[in-house]
């Protein structure tokens, strides 16, 4: 019988050594798999590369990570943000290191390594500071310059529904660079709201197919989901909202 | 020397931006001003609006107790999805953009050359973090890549330049600049004015600017002043 499915949180980030380079889903909050990074900071991994869209958003998940000095580098398109008090302070004393890619060339760089490719020529930066000293060829043209792939040793993703072979389906805007993630790692961490019976997962809808993942872990539903329906009930960040909840049982 | 008018307001230029989009059109909104060009968009016009984060058909905002926070826009704002859309990975949203296949992008901009280069993602000020997101994947992406800005900065200094200063985020990409006093075309001999807001005239704007500017209007001959 194959079983991705861990009992914890704790024996899914279990093994992620000092120095690793850990892909961690999620575009802001939406998909951040914040039990998994919870998880691995009580592991204790440190010296940490970590590839993400984001540098960490106010004081939980990829920033909480960031605060306990657990990460050498970020490789990412968008570290500046309203909240990302965090990170600018570690930059600006100079104790991380920042590779900025653009987002679509670094999405396609995570792409390529899940799939094999080499290195690829894109039109995105040429002319700009982000193409300096990289390979540049006219294609058709048209001005690309190259990019290399991007490999991670784990990618810890944020999914919706998983069954025991690492099946995973999404949930709306949260998918985001969970799929292209999953592919390209060595190991895989999948969190979801709830690990269903194999079977229970239509094929036509699996998004990410267990081929890609290592291991599954049920974390239960956030607070705006009730047996996978939207029942609302949450702020912005995710939090509990019980004046939403109010209004919506007002709307009954 | 006649002095410039405040202009138009950021809504009244957003809904001037969305007259220019037709029907079917597929496009992304920037962060920041151009957001407000979804909200003048009519309600029975079939735009279909694409965000980065891997969505098309996003709607406006929800009601309050009805935040998702699954559900968010590339500001990561909660959002809504209208009938119709689709969610995808992120580089599958990527394809979208430097594929070809989005019509239109609107985008706010640190400055615009002659040359339709485009400079929005970073002063290069020594302390300013960078922070580029998906900016340099539609600037070189869409068909149509329109920026949305004012003429002058508050300290009174053109965003329309003869070379961009800051660090370019695409080169030769921008098609056309809506801004406060007036909408420009960019054709191979530099900006053309297409369309004047209030009492902005050529000469005001030339003036303001230190450009040289042609005379691109597409109103009928008898309208003009």
């Amino acid at each position: 019988m194959i079983s991705k499915v861990c009992p914890s949180v704790a024996e899914a980030v279990a093994g992620i050594e000092d120095g690793a380079t850990i892909m961690i889903g999620g575009f802001g909050r939406a998909g951040q798999p914040v039990e998994l990074i919870d998880a691995l900071l009580e592991q204790g991994a440190r010296e940490l590369v970590v590839i993400n869209n984001n540098a960490g958003n106010g004081n939980t998940g990829l920033a909480a990570l960031l605060a306990a000095g657990r990460v050498r580098k970020i490789i990412c398109s968008f570290p500046r943000q309203s909240d990302s008090y965090v990170f600018d302070r570690l930059y600006r004393a100079g104790r991380i290191e920042l590779e900025l890619a653009p987002q679509g060339t670094l999405a396609e760089r995570i792409r390529a390594a899940g799939a094999g490719i080499g290195a690829f020529f894109t039109p995105t930066g040429f002319g700009t500071p982000l193409a300096a000293g990289k390979e540049h060829r006219v294609i058709d043209g048209r001005d690309h310059v190259l990019e290399h792939p991007l490999h991670a040793d784990y990618a810890l993703v944020s999914g919706h529904l998983a069954d025991r072979w690492g099946n995973v389906v999404y949930r709306k805007t949260a998918r985001n660079f969970g799929p292209i993630m999953a592919a390209a790692a060595q190991s895989t961490v999948v969190q979801v709201d709830r690990v269903v019976e194999l079977g229970a997962i239509d094929p036509e809808t699996v998004v990410t197919a267990g081929i890609f993942v290592d291991r599954v872990v049920g974390v239960g539903e956030r607070t705006w989901l009730r047996e996978g329906a939207f029942v609302g009930a949450a702020d912005a960040e995710g939090n509990p909202n019980p004046s939403a909840i109010e209004s919506r049982d007002e709307n009954r | 020397m006649t002095v410039l008018s405040s202009g138009l307001s950021r809504r009244e230029l957003a809904a001037r931006i969305a007259l220019d989009i037709p029907e079917g059109s597929v496009v992304n909104l920037g962060i920041g001003a151009p957001t407000l060009v979804a909200d003048a968009i009519p309600e029975d016009v079939e735009v279909v609006l694409h965000t980065e984060n891997g969505m098309l058909a996003m709607g406006p905002a929800p009601v309050p107790g009805h935040i998702d926070p699954d559900l968010i826009n590339a500001g990561k704002q909660p959002v809504t999805e209208r009938p119709g859309a689709s969610y995808f990975h992120h580089a599958d949203s990527f394809a979208m953009m430097r594929g070809g296949h989005l019509d239109i992008c609107v985008l706010g901009a640190f400055q615009i050359s002659e040359q339709g280069d485009l400079a929005n993602w970073h002063t290069g000020a020594a302390d300013a973090i960078p922070a580029v997101g998906g900016a340099m994947d539609l600037a070189i992406g869409a068909k149509s890549v329109w920026v949305m800005t004012d003429l002058l900065t508050r300290d009174g200094t053109p965003k329309l330049v003869t070379q961009c200063t800051y660090p370019l985020t695409g080169v030769g990409c921008v098609t056309r600049v809506y801004t406060n006093q007036a909408v420009f075309d960019i054709i191979p001999a530099g900006f053309a004015v297409r369309e004047l807001f209030g009492t902005a005239t050529i000469d005001a704007l030339a003036s303001a600017t230190g450009l040289h500017l042609r005379d691109g209007r597409v109103v009928p001959l008898a309208d003009r002043p």
